[in-house]
């Protein structure tokens, strides 16, 4: 009986509390920067597209809403030639994310994502791709991998020492 | 009171109850949120008053449906008990001196059998349904009203003792001097607890108990039919309300330290505000006991305080005659 008198008593004092309501739409709540809301593609530092077109999201993506297919370059590189997020299905779990090898597939704090058409939900490539680099300023894959391409050898990528002779005794 | 005041007079209650009834669904939610550190509804109008209008629209366009599997007759006439009886109730509740539908000279033994009669709602509703939550929650509702109707009409007993009369007008002036609020602290403490579970809200709202039987003897009701359910839940909770406040706390008199400038109606509103907040809160407060709890606290704890509360009574008006 008097915890129940005590507890009417905690509940009456928080009549003045400052309510923890953020009222949306007029007062934007806070959302870090590593939210996990709308996928975007994002470009390395020279403005080229960082997908290479691995697949890795893909295999990755738990409810199977990413569908690219790859293409190569005349250089040797790979890009993809489309790439399809349904954002009807997305869970906004960031597993891709985390899969992608390129830092190409990044989740941004946006997720004022309405449609009225369920088939606008599904976003191409033009749409996933912008102009920045989103997280990582300063990373460009091609410069920083051991990839041979058209334009760089084995061994000129930033970091890497050149090609051991493997046929050769000497140290 | 000239015949056409009588009517304009039930007619305002009519319109006024309804209407209370609706701003209190509002008030009670706005009311529920700011003690969960929400805000409740404040979207629509100036703090959110304008929900209520949205809320009427919404249910009015509602597909007005009727189960085939439920009694039809039966189904569509249930909601219709519980308003009309509590709007009946409302004829003899004193508002100020003078301002009443009828003084009858069995007042206390009408309200209590209007409020008996709003259960044929919730119990015919249950069984119309023909759903096994709502005829749970029909026959929990007939137990739960049985019980604590024996004991709600005895708390009331040490009023009419005191007072002498049935009638709420005697009543009211019976308590000139001092509120029976003080003198029948047992008699209100029992009856606050057995109209809650008479107009049952939380904590005493096991017949719905969302958490188990869905919502109870109204899960098969939607619409307007529904609504009508809410608007006598609500009724009710003004009804008993009032009831409280004339019978415990001296109706349309004020606290004689602030003289006569409050006109009474004031003081009655006032105070009945007062009560029906009360009420929320113990909604927000209070969680829902169980069923057998419930029962045991209606025959173990409740009865025998009533019981106790009507000997001290009469033992004490005998021995004041005799003094006398």
């Amino acid at each position: 009986m008097l915890s129940m008198l005590r507890t009417m008593w905690e509940i009456f004092i928080h009549l003045f509390r400052k309510a923890e309501t953020v009222q949306y739409p007029e007062e934007m709540p806070y959302l870090a920067p590593r939210y996990r809301g709308r996928i975007v593609l994002t470009r390395d530092p020279d403005g080229e597209e960082r997908c290479v077109a691995c697949n890795l999201c893909a295999a990755a993506c738990p409810v199977d809403c990413i569908a690219l297919q790859k293409d190569a370059r005349e250089d040797g590189t790979w890009y993809p030639e489309f790439f399809r997020i349904n954002f009807s299905r997305c869970i906004m779990c960031g597993l891709c994310e985390e899969a992608c090898p390129t830092y190409a597939i990044q989740l941004t704090p946006d997720f004022e994502m309405c449609e009225y058409d369920r088939q606008n939900m599904v976003y191409e490539k033009e749409h996933l791709l912008i102009n920045g680099v989103g997280k990582y300023p300063d990373y460009n894959f091609y410069r920083v991998s051991g990839i041979q391409t058209a334009t760089k050898d084995k061994g000129e990528a930033i970091n890497e020492s050149a090609p051991i002779d493997t046929k050769s005794l000497m140290p | 009171m000239s015949d056409l005041m009588l009517v304009l007079l039930a007619v305002s209650i009519l319109a006024g109850g309804i209407t209370v009834a609706g701003v209190l669904v509002w008030w009670e939610r706005r009311l529920l949120g700011f003690w969960q550190d929400r805000l409740g509804p404040n979207r629509i109008g100036p703090f959110g008053i304008g929900q209520l209008g949205a809320d009427i629209i919404k249910l009015l366009f509602k597909d007005d449906w009727v189960p085939p599997f439920a009694d039809r007759f039966v189904f569509v006439l249930a909601p219709t008990a519980i308003i009309a009886s509590m709007m009946m109730g409302f004829a003899i509740v004193p508002f100020a001196p003078g301002v009443h539908i009828v003084d009858l000279n069995i007042g206390l033994l009408f309200f209590l059998g209007m409020s008996g009669l709003a259960v044929y709602s919730v119990l015919l509703g249950g069984l119309a349904s023909n759903n096994k939550y709502a005829l749970l929650g029909g026959l929990r509702s007939a137990s739960q009203m049985v019980s604590y109707e024996v004991f709600m009409g005895l708390s009331l007993m040490g009023v009419v003792m005191i007072t002498g009369s049935f009638s709420l007008v005697d009543i009211v002036e019976a308590q000139e001097e001092v509120w029976f609020c003080f003198s029948q602290i047992l008699g209100l403490f029992v009856f606050v607890i057995a109209g809650i579970a008479e107009s049952h809200r939380l904590p005493f709202d096991l017949p719905e108990a969302e958490h188990e039987l869905t919502a109870g003897f109204h899960t098969e009701y939607g619409g307007m039919k529904f609504a009508m359910f809410m608007l006598g839940e609500y009724l009710g909770l003004a009804l008993i309300s009032c009831m409280i406040v004339t019978l415990f706390f001296g109706g349309w008199m004020g606290p004689s330290i602030f003289g006569d400038w409050v006109p009474p109606f004031v003081w009655f509103s006032v105070k009945v505000i007062f009560v029906i907040n009360f009420f929320i809160l113990l909604r927000a407060a209070i969680p829902r006991p169980r069923y057998d709890q419930l029962m045991d606290l209606g025959w173990k704890v409740m009865l025998p305080i009533t019981l106790v509360n009507l000997a001290i009574t009469g033992a004490i008006l005998l021995w004041m005659r005799e003094v006398v």
